[in-house]
């Protein structure tokens, strides 16, 4: 009976969370929602665990929609590139999810607390769709769904601030303008090639081998589009408000996933298809990622420094850590591809645990949190801070955290290609990450007021101390998520040779 | 295309910018559809004759996009809807002073 259900585990994982959300819009109940949703989730990891099963044993699973061979029908493709960021989604999305029930309740009327989780499984569903999907046009299906979920998740933190509002009309008209030029480049790669599998679309452009103007105008298009979504530096505008007047819990399931993925499929249209085209290739990463990335770490890092709002700051920060990944794909070899997905994990997990923190803050004080109401935070909330403070230092990328090991990757990464200027920017961008963070360090414990320490809720710090842990332990056992990397890398390079 | 386009980056008006963006979804749709054209083309319906037929597959596509597209203005107008009842206003200008207002 349950074999069923493995057999096509690839559909479900996207299928069950999108199925689950349209049920449980209609449950009334405050508690019921949440359950479910964790039930969904626990099955979702299941069913992940599985598909790692099946690639360590046959390295590659193609599941077709309705029996439809690629290229004709839709297709998911599983294989040694998304299946770690596979399982890190699951994980996190479970965690998150068990953390997310006291700070919605605080956050939004409780009435609403089925309706929010709906959004939030669709959400879910749809961001996993966009790690599995083969298909250039599903893609955009997907990407809108998680577009439409988070704007109205965004617009959900009305109650707190009016602002998440303009917030998320911002992200709408943006996320929209991203979207339909992604949809126009894909409009010129399929009159060209009359396909949209990303496997046959490899083959049929290999025909035009001397390269023609309107794939090329495609390529761009679809380039171009996907930057907006993932929000790579000149066109991140719509970031910053949208995750710090969100609700806490999802700015912290936006910030931790939500661009990672697009990340990911963004890198895997570059070294997957567009790779046939090297100079073209070369010219996009040389010429528009890589100064884009450099200028991203440097105004994100510095516009951070300057901000009073704690969560704005981690958004700023985030614009930062996101031209680290940029940075080190586009150094287009192995050791960039390695290090840019180690990023991809070790950010993900420091930047949740972050969001996590400052969110259960913003509901204690039930304000935003910033910087002078932080005073004192230190003594009077001790656990909470303490994994603010590690995740805090692994951001920076302190030793003995995860940040140290995608720096140290990163730096090596940018050696054997002997990018000397970029290793000192990167260098000089870090130093500057410490001024920002140790403001937020000096007001939590070095301030003069002293407060007695008060009772913490564990349905809260637990979640944020399993990330907080985690942190840590990829930090000095970091083997596992290197060997995911290097496997996605080596993937992606194989394709490359053939 | 860029009609559509203009009318998001220029207008100062909320609502505007949502018709400007349908506007501009729905000339990425005439472009996708224009490209299923087959010169001498029927639609694509099995008869006896043996007749040159249009592409069906972008009308398809475009069905989906268009789902999209309506879900997309519909939410952006939810949006200018709240907007309106939180700020009584849906111009930009005048939110963002009131904004810087109530900073201060």
């Amino acid at each position: 009976m349950f074999n069923i259900f493995l057999d096509d585990a690839a559909a479900l994982v996207v299928v069950l969370p999108l199925l689950i959300s349209a049920i449980i819009a209609f449950i009334p109940s405050k508690i019921w929602p949440w359950i479910i949703s964790l039930v969904t989730l626990v099955l979702h990891l299941v069913l992940s665990l599985h598909l790692l099963k099946e690639i360590s044993i046959s390295g590659l699973i193609i599941y077709e929609f309705g029996n439809w061979e690629p290229p004709w029908g839709i297709s998911f493709k599983i294989d040694g590139v998304n299946i770690g960021l596979q399982l890190l989604f699951s994980i996190f999305v479970l965690i998150s999810t068990f953390y997310s029930r006291k700070i919605f309740l605080s956050e939004i009327d409780s009435r609403d607390s089925g309706k929010a989780y709906s959004l939030w499984l669709l959400a879910i569903g749809s961001l996993n769709g966009i790690i599995l999907t083969n298909d250039i046009f599903n893609l955009f299906v997907f990407l809108e769904i998680s577009a439409l979920a988070s704007i109205s998740l965004i617009a959900l933190g009305a109650g707190q601030n009016r602002k998440a509002l303009l917030a998320a009309f911002n992200y709408l008209i943006i996320g929209a303008i991203g979207a339909t030029f992604y949809v126009i480049g894909v409009g010129f790669a399929y009159a060209m090639t009359g396909t949209l599998n990303m496997n046959d679309l490899v083959i049929q452009l290999a025909q035009y081998s001397d390269g023609q103007l309107a794939i090329f105008a495609g390529m761009s298009f679809m380039l171009i589009g996907l930057m907006v979504k993932a929000a790579i530096f000149p066109v991140h505008i719509w970031l910053p408000p949208a995750y710090s007047y969100a609700p806490s819990a999802v700015s912290t399931l936006l910030a931790a996933l939500a661009t990672k993925t697009i990340l990911y499929f963004f890198v895997r249209l570059l070294y997957e298809v567009f790779i046939i085209y090297p100079s073209y290739l070369s010219l996009f990463l040389d010429f528009v990622l890589y100064p884009l990335s450099l200028l991203a770490i440097f105004i994100g890092t510095l516009i951070a420094i300057y901000q009073d709002d704690i969560k704005k700051l981690l958004a700023f920060s985030s614009i930062a850590q996101i031209g680290y990944i940029t940075l080190a794909f586009s150094l287009k070899d192995h050791s960039g591809i390695t290090s840019g997905f180690i990023h991809i994990f070790n950010h993900a997990l420091i930047k949740g645990g972050l969001f996590m923190a400052v969110g259960y803050f913003a509901i204690l004080q039930k304000d935003r949190v910033t910087l002078t109401s932080l005073k004192g935070f230190g003594y009077k909330y001790p656990i909470t801070s303490f994994a603010l403070l590690i995740c805090g230092l692994s951001l920076i990328g302190l030793p003995l955290t995860n940040g140290f090991i995608s720096k140290l990757y990163l730096f090596q990464a940018l050696y054997t290609n002997q990018m000397y200027f970029s290793i000192a920017l990167v260098a000089i961008s870090s130093a500057l990450a410490v001024a920002y963070f140790w403001k937020i360090v000096e007001q939590m414990w070095f301030s003069e007021i002293k407060f007695k320490s008060e009772k913490e809720d564990a349905y809260i710090y637990l979640p944020i101390w399993i990330i907080t842990v985690s942190v840590i332990v990829f930090g000095i056992y970091s083997s596992t998520i290197i060997e995911f990397s290097n496997l996605s890398a080596d993937y992606l390079i194989s394709g490359y040779q053939n | 295309m860029v009609g559509g386009l203009f009318i998001i980056i220029t207008s100062q008006n909320y609502l505007k910018k949502v018709v400007g963006l349908a506007i501009f979804q729905t000339a990425v749709f005439v472009f996708f559809v224009s490209l299923a054209k087959v010169l001498d083309g029927t639609a694509p319906i099995l008869t006896k004759m043996e007749n040159a037929y249009s592409n069906p597959l972008p009308h398809v596509l475009i069905l989906t996009a268009i789902v999209v597209g309506v879900a997309t203005s519909a939410l952006g107008l939810a949006l200018v809807l709240q907007i309106y009842r939180n700020y009584e206003t849906i111009e930009e200008k005048e939110i963002q002073s009131l904004e810087l207002k109530s900073d201060k």
